[in-house]
C-alpha cells in the first residue's frame, strides 16, 4: 500500500525530531499567515483547548489500559498556519495509539478542518494535511494503517461561528471520529 | 423571434417543473453604482388596466442598473408615461438628460402574455429596437430578462447575460448539526428552486457548458464525491469517490471532461475524467498541494491553486507542453482562479492587507487589481458575457454573496432570508 512507504519515510522524519511534529511538506496555511494575527488566534485557542485536554488526558491514562475504552478527548487543535502536532496534544494522540494497538478491530477517521478564511478547496487540502499529520503520528506509535482514515472537510463544518481569533482556533482542528 | 422565445421558455418552465418546490430567493441590495453609468428611462408598461403578476419596467430597469452599465431614471421624475415611440416627445427626456428610453405595454395573449417593447435614443430621436414577446403564464418575468439582454447588447454591443442562473449552496448550523443544499435561482436571486439538500457539506457547484447538468461535491456518504446531475430531470451519477479528496469539479469548454482534485495517490493533485468513459488522466504530480483547475476558454490549457512555491498561487497547466508555469506574483495568497470568456482577465481571490478579495489580473500585463471592498471573499464566477464576477463574501457573521463588474465600478449584493450562502456558480448563456 502506498501508506507503508510513506510511514516508513516519516518515521525517520519523525524519529529525528518527535516533539516538533512532522511537518514534511511545510507548515498548512489557512487563511492569513501573518504571525500578529496568528499569536491571538493561537494563544486564545490554546488556553481554551488545553483545560479540556488536561483532565481528559488524565482520565485516559487513569482508566483507559484496564478497560480499553476509547480515549475521551477526541479533538485536538492546530496553530495557525501550522500542521504539526502541539507538544501539549502529543498525550492524547499517544493515548489513542494505545488505544488502537490494544483494540485491533477499532477503526477511526481522522477529520481535519480548518478555520473559515481562504478559498473552500484550497482549504480542504489543507485539513487533509493535518489529518495526514496525525495519521503518520499514530503510524510511529505502532497504529496499523488499515485502522486509520483521513477525511478532510476543510472550512466545511465550522465548529464555532464569527471572525474572531478564538472561534479561529477552535476552527483549526482535527477530530478522531469512532 | 416570438416563436423562439416561446420555445425557450417553454424549456425553463420545463426544466424547473421537475425540481423540489423549497425555495430559498435572494434578494440584491446595490452596494456601489457605477460613476460611468449611461442615463436610461425606463416608463412603467402600460397594462390594459390589467392587474399583473410583475412589473415588467421594474424587472428590466433592476437588470440594467445591476450591470453597472445604467442609471435609470427614477420614475418619480419622469413627467410623462408614454407606452408606444409615437407618444414619444423627445425633448421631455433630452431635458433629463437621458439618453435611451424604453417604453411598452403588456396584454394578455393566449395562455400567456404579449409584451410589445421599443428602445428609443433620445438624442436621435429615433427608435432602435422595437419587438413583440410572448412570456409563458408564469414567466413575465423571464420576458422581463429577455427584454434587458436585447437593451444592453443594442446599447453596449456586449451580449446581455440576464437571462442566465445561478447555482449555490445554503448552510445553517455548527460542526456536525448542519443543514447543506444546493440551489439554482434566476441571475437576479428570484425563482430559486432546491437542486439537493443534506446534512452533509455540499460545495464547488459548477454547470456544464450546455447549461443542462451540474457536478458538484457532496459529503453525503460522510465521504466526499463528486457528482453529476441533470438539472432538468434530476438524474444524476457518481463520477469520483476515490480515497481522500475528490473535489474541484470543473467542465471543459467542450463538455465532455471533467478537471478534478483527487489525493488518492498521495498529495492532491489535479486530474481529468473523460466524462463518457470516466477514464482518469493525471495532470500534476508534486508533494505540493494542487488544486481548483479552471479550464481556459480554448480549452488548450488549465489554471490550478498550487502551493509549491510556499504560498498558494495560481499556475497555468498546457496541454500541449506538458509544462506548468507560475501566473500570479502580486502578494503571498492568490487562489482560486477563473479566466474570463474573452481570455484576457484572470479573476481569483487575493490576501491583501485588508484580507481575502475578489481580484483582476491582466493576463498580459501581469497587473493585479482588487475589485470587492469586503474581506473574506471566496468563490469567484465569472458571467458569461464577462462583465460582471458573482463571488461568496460575509455581511455581519452572515454569508451572503456579492457581485462586483470586471472594471470593479459597480456592485451589488445577494443575501438570503435565512443562513449562509456561498459557492455561487454563474451558468453559461441558457438561450
Amino acid at each position: 500500500m502506498q501508506f507503508k512507504s510513506h510511514a516508513r519515510i516519516l518515521a525517520i522524519a519523525l524519529s529525528l525530531a518527535l516533539v516538533a511534529g512532522c511537518s514534511s511538506t511545510g507548515g498548512s496555511r489557512d487563511g492569513s499567515m501573518d504571525g500578529t494575527d496568528a499569536n491571538g488566534g493561537a494563544g486564545s485557542g490554546a488556553a481554551g483547548s488545553g483545560q479540556v485536554s488536561g483532565s481528559g488526558v488524565s482520565g485516559d491514562r487513569s482508566g483507559q489500559q484496564a478497560d480499553g475504552r476509547i480515549p475521551e478527548v477526541r479533538t485536538i487543535y492546530f496553530d495557525f498556519d501550522r500542521d504539526s502536532i502541539r507538544s501539549e496534544f502529543e498525550s492524547v494522540l499517544v493515548a489513542h495509539a494505545r488505544y488502537l494497538r490494544s483494540n485491533g478491530n477499532a477503526r477511526v477517521v481522522l477529520q481535519g478542518h480548518t478555520d473559515e478564511r481562504g478559498t473552500r478547496e484550497y482549504n480542504m487540502a489543507l485539513g487533509e494535511r493535518r489529518a495526514n499529520a496525525v495519521k503518520r503520528f499514530l503510524e510511529v506509535q505502532g497504529v496499523s494503517p488499515s485502522q486509520l482514515e483521513v477525511v478532510s472537510y476543510g472550512e466545511e463544518r465550522l465548529a464555532e461561528r464569527g471572525g474572531s481569533d478564538d472561534a479561529h482556533a477552535k476552527n483549526r482542528r482535527v477530530v478522531f471520529a469512532y | 423571434m416570438k416563436a423562439l422565445m416561446t420555445t425557450w421558455l417553454g424549456a425553463l418552465l420545463l426544466m424547473f417543473g421537475a425540481l423540489a418546490h423549497a425555495q430559498s430567493d435572494l434578494t440584491i441590495e446595490i452596494t456601489r453604482g457605477s460613476d460611468r453609468a449611461t442615463p436610461i428611462a425606463i416608463v412603467p408598461f402600460a397594462a390594459d388596466g390589467e392587474e399583473l403578476p410583475e412589473d415588467v419596467a421594474q424587472i428590466i430597469s433592476d437588470d440594467l442598473q445591476r450591470s453597472g452599465y445604467f442609471e435609470p431614471l427614477p420614475r418619480d421624475a419622469m413627467y410623462d408615461q408614454p407606452s408606444t415611440g409615437d407618444e414619444v416627445r423627445f425633448g421631455q427626456w433630452n431635458a433629463l438628460d437621458v439618453r435611451y428610453l424604453v417604453v411598452g405595454q403588456v396584454s394578455r395573449g393566449g395562455d400567456g402574455y404579449r409584451i410589445r417593447y421599443e428602445l428609443m435614443d433620445v438624442s436621435g430621436e429615433s427608435r432602435m429596437i422595437g419587438e413583440n414577446v410572448t412570456a409563458g403564464g408564469d414567466e413575465l418575468r423571464g420576458g422581463a430578462h429577455y427584454i434587458s439582454d436585447q437593451i444592453f447588447e443594442a446599447i453596449t454591443g456586449i451580449r446581455g447575460a440576464f437571462s442566465t442562473r445561478i447555482a449555490y449552496v445554503t448552510a445553517q448550523g455548527t460542526d456536525d448539526d448542519m443543514q447543506f443544499a444546493l440551489y439554482v435561482a434566476d441571475a437576479d436571486g428570484h425563482n430559486s428552486q432546491q437542486v439537493l439538500s443534506s446534512r452533509e457539506p455540499i460545495l464547488s457547484p459548477a454547470w456544464s457548458p450546455d447549461g443542462r447538468r451540474l457536478a458538484y461535491v457532496s459529503f453525503e456518504t460522510e465521504r466526499p464525491a463528486i457528482y453529476v446531475q441533470d438539472v432538468n430531470t434530476g438524474q444524476r451519477a457518481r463520477l469520483a469517490s476515490f480515497d481522500g479528496i475528490n473535489g474541484a469539479p470543473a467542465w471543459s469548454p467542450d463538455g465532455r471532461r471533467l478537471a478534478m482534485t483527487l489525493s488518492k495517490d498521495g498529495q492532491p493533485d489535479i486530474y481529468v475524467m473523460d466524462v463518457g468513459s470516466r477514464n482518469l488522466e493525471r495532470i500534476t504530480n508534486n508533494s505540493s498541494i494542487d488544486t481548483e483547475p479552471a479550464w481556459s476558454p480554448d480549452g488548450d490549457s488549465l489554471i490550478f491553486t498550487s502551493d509549491r512555491s510556499g504560498g498558494p498561487q495560481i499556475y497555468r497547466y498546457s496541454f500541449g507542453s506538458g509544462e506548468s508555469e507560475r501566473l500570479t506574483f502580486t502578494g503571498n495568497y492568490n487562489a482560486r482562479g477563473r479566466i474570463s470568456p474573452d481570455g484576457e482577465s484572470l479573476f481569483l481571490i487575493h490576501r491583501s492587507n485588508e484580507g481575502y478579495q475578489v481580484a483582476r489580473q491582466d493576463m498580459d500585463s501581469g497587473r493585479l487589481v482588487v475589485l470587492s471592498d469586503s474581506r473574506l471573499d471566496e468563490s469567484p464566477s465569472v458571467a458569461p458575457n464577462g462583465t460582471m464576477v458573482i463571488f461568496a463574501t460575509q455581511q455581519g457573521n452572515n454569508g451572503v454573496l456579492g457581485a462586483v463588474s470586471a472594471d470593479g465600478r459597480a456592485s451589488y449584493r445577494l443575501p438570503s432570508a435565512q443562513g449562509d450562502v456561498r459557492e455561487p456558480a454563474w451558468s453559461p448563456f441558457l438561450n
